[in-house]
């Protein structure tokens, strides 16, 4: 494992693997390594570092969905996907906050990256939806759903934790919670 | 089957917990139940979402650590780009700006409107502001020095002056205004047939503003008798004078009325008139209706519609008195009138031989 031991700019081979395989090392490579090119087009661009901190995880996300979803296909360099999604996501934001002067700065080659933005864009509001649902649905049933869906934790140890007298009860109260939250999320809009 | 069974079905089905005989039976109820069919694969989309926000967010908590071990801070000093000041003042207020300019740009043109500025008219207007400035410069000028008719002469003319002068006695003496003839090196008087005459200045009495001078040309002989008499008393206001002089090449009638007894700034040695007069009147003959010599014009008010000034015959009079007599030679006043009962044509044609253009030289 030489491989992830090695320091400075992964290969762009070495990334796609690496986010396939759930490696930090590479995770940490991969985002050391690009974002000075980001922040230097953010804050050139009438931004400031925190913009380029939201902007740059953005365009990782959208990089890894892809890569975890098998989809990706890499038709340029790395850097050059990582830097035209950044632009094409900051350019949105800069019209949003209605502070594009029509023209931006630029420091790297790019190509047109319009649809991967889009649907990064869907999930999002899918995703922010789920986080409102679980705040509204409240303590204990938002732990009960995280331990069970998202942390995997079995049945038995939900109901140890929570001190249900067995473990039916304990479901029980899981698939009350679960409606709950079914109605929370699909309600709004 | 209730909601939170028929849930655990389902879970249980999607997490492979069924045996085979379980499973094929709910297989078949799936395919017969459309409604539990959609049920399923709603389960299964919210299930998958539940997870991967759970994995978003974790994504999410590891990109947030590993963006805190990154001097941010470094990094931003050296990748902005300083602009010059006057391009960054422009990139963070360009807005503001752009509105101020506009609002600057609307308040001229409203301006601008409510002025007539915009109106056609206005370029008689321009016309005559520059007009008024003239007045203003030479009102200056005639405010340190009121003798102000004294004419700068013009390329056609020789003359570096010229003024009026008439005459006031048969044999050659002539009265102007001593700001005509001031520092002249030489002075010549022209009649109204073109005729010149050289003379010399032979007596001048600056504190009211005249001059005696003497046709010393050998050619000149007489001028005839002076059609006009010289009036010893003041002349009333109201009364309806008119001056003759040469402004310009040709002579030039300035009629008016006498519109007070004193002269600029209250001068009690002159009177007021409203007789037209420029540059080049001054020394001109100021006559009454009847034709009596009643003063000298030598200035005007620029910042006064018609305000021109004329030295009282009383001190010309008084003038001609005090030439000692080394000088007068035979300088006899003419004090008979032959113009009184005559229209102003005709008094005019009488007394322009009398009137003449003084010419002043002086390097």
């Amino acid at each position: 494992m030489s491989k992830e031991l090695s320091s400075g700019i992964p290969t762009d081979n070495e990334v796609i693997l690496g986010i396939l395989n759930n490696s930090d090392s590479v995770l940490k490579r991969l985002y050391v390594a690009y974002f000075p090119m980001v922040l230097q087009l953010i804050i050139n661009n009438n931004g400031n570092a925190d913009d380029a901190k939201d902007i740059y995880q953005e365009a990782i996300i959208v990089l890894y969905n892809k890569v975890k979803t098998g989809d990706f296909e890499l038709s340029s360099k790395l850097k050059t996907y990582i830097y035209s999604v950044c632009r094409r996501l900051w350019l949105k934001r800069l019209a949003q906050m209605n502070r594009y002067g029509g023209d931006i700065k630029d420091f790297q080659e790019y190509l047109s990256v319009d649809d991967e933005t889009e649907k990064n864009n869907e999930r999002d509001i899918q995703f922010n939806k789920m986080g409102s649902a679980l705040q509204l649905l409240g303590e204990p049933c938002k732990t009960i759903i995280e331990d069970f869906y998202i942390n995997n934790r079995s049945m038995q140890q939900i109901c140890e934790d929570f001190g249900y007298t067995n473990a039916d009860n304990a479901k029980t109260q899981k698939y009350k919670c679960l409606q709950r939250l079914k109605k929370l999320f699909f309600q709004q809009n | 089957m209730s909601d939170n069974q028929l849930l655990e079905q389902i879970e249980r089905y999607l997490n492979g917990e069924m045996t085979k005989d379980e499973r094929a039976r709910f297989e078949i109820m799936r395919n017969e139940d459309a409604d539990l069919n959609k049920k399923v694969a709603e389960h299964r989309h919210f299930v998958n979402l539940i997870k991967q926000y759970g994995e978003r967010l974790e994504l999410e908590k590891r990109l947030n650590a590993l963006h805190d071990e990154i001097d941010v801070n470094a990094l931003e000093e050296e990748l902005m780009i300083h602009p010059s000041w006057i391009v960054s003042i422009w990139r963070n207020h360009h807005s503001k700006i752009s509105v101020a300019a506009s609002i600057a740009i609307f308040a001229v043109l409203c301006t601008l409107f409510f002025t007539g500025y915009l109106n056609n008219h206005e370029i008689n207007y321009v016309k005559l502001k520059g007009e008024v400035d003239q007045i203003k410069k030479t009102t200056s000028v005639l405010n340190s020095q009121v003798n102000g008719l004294k004419h700068p002469g013009k390329n056609s003319n020789p003359a570096n002056f010229r003024g009026t002068g008439f005459a006031i006695s048969s044999n050659g003496y002539i009265v102007t205004d001593y700001h005509v003839v001031k520092d002249a090196d030489s002075v010549y008087v022209q009649s109204v047939d073109g005729k010149s005459y050289r003379t010399k200045v032979i007596y001048s009495e600056p504190g009211a503003d005249i001059a005696v001078l003497q046709i010393t040309d050998p050619t000149f002989k007489t001028f005839g008798t002076i059609p006009y008499a010289f009036k010893k008393v003041d002349t009333d206001i109201g009364e309806n004078v008119f001056t003759i002089g040469y402004p310009r090449d040709a002579m030039v009638l300035g009629p008016g009325f006498l519109t007070a007894s004193t002269g600029f700034r209250g001068d009690t040695t002159q009177y007021q008139v409203s007789t037209p007069v420029d540059f080049g009147n001054s020394g001109g003959p100021l006559l009454d209706s009847k034709g009596n010599v009643i003063g000298i014009i030598n200035a005007k008010e620029t910042h006064v519609e018609g305000a021109a000034f004329a030295v009282k015959s009383s001190y010309l009079l008084k003038t001609i008195q005090d030439i000692p007599d080394s000088l007068k030679g035979d300088l006899n006043i003419n004090s008979k009138n032959v113009l009184a009962g005559l229209n102003r044509v005709q008094q005019i044609k009488k007394m322009q031989n009398y009137v003449f253009m003084v010419k002043v030289y002086n390097q």
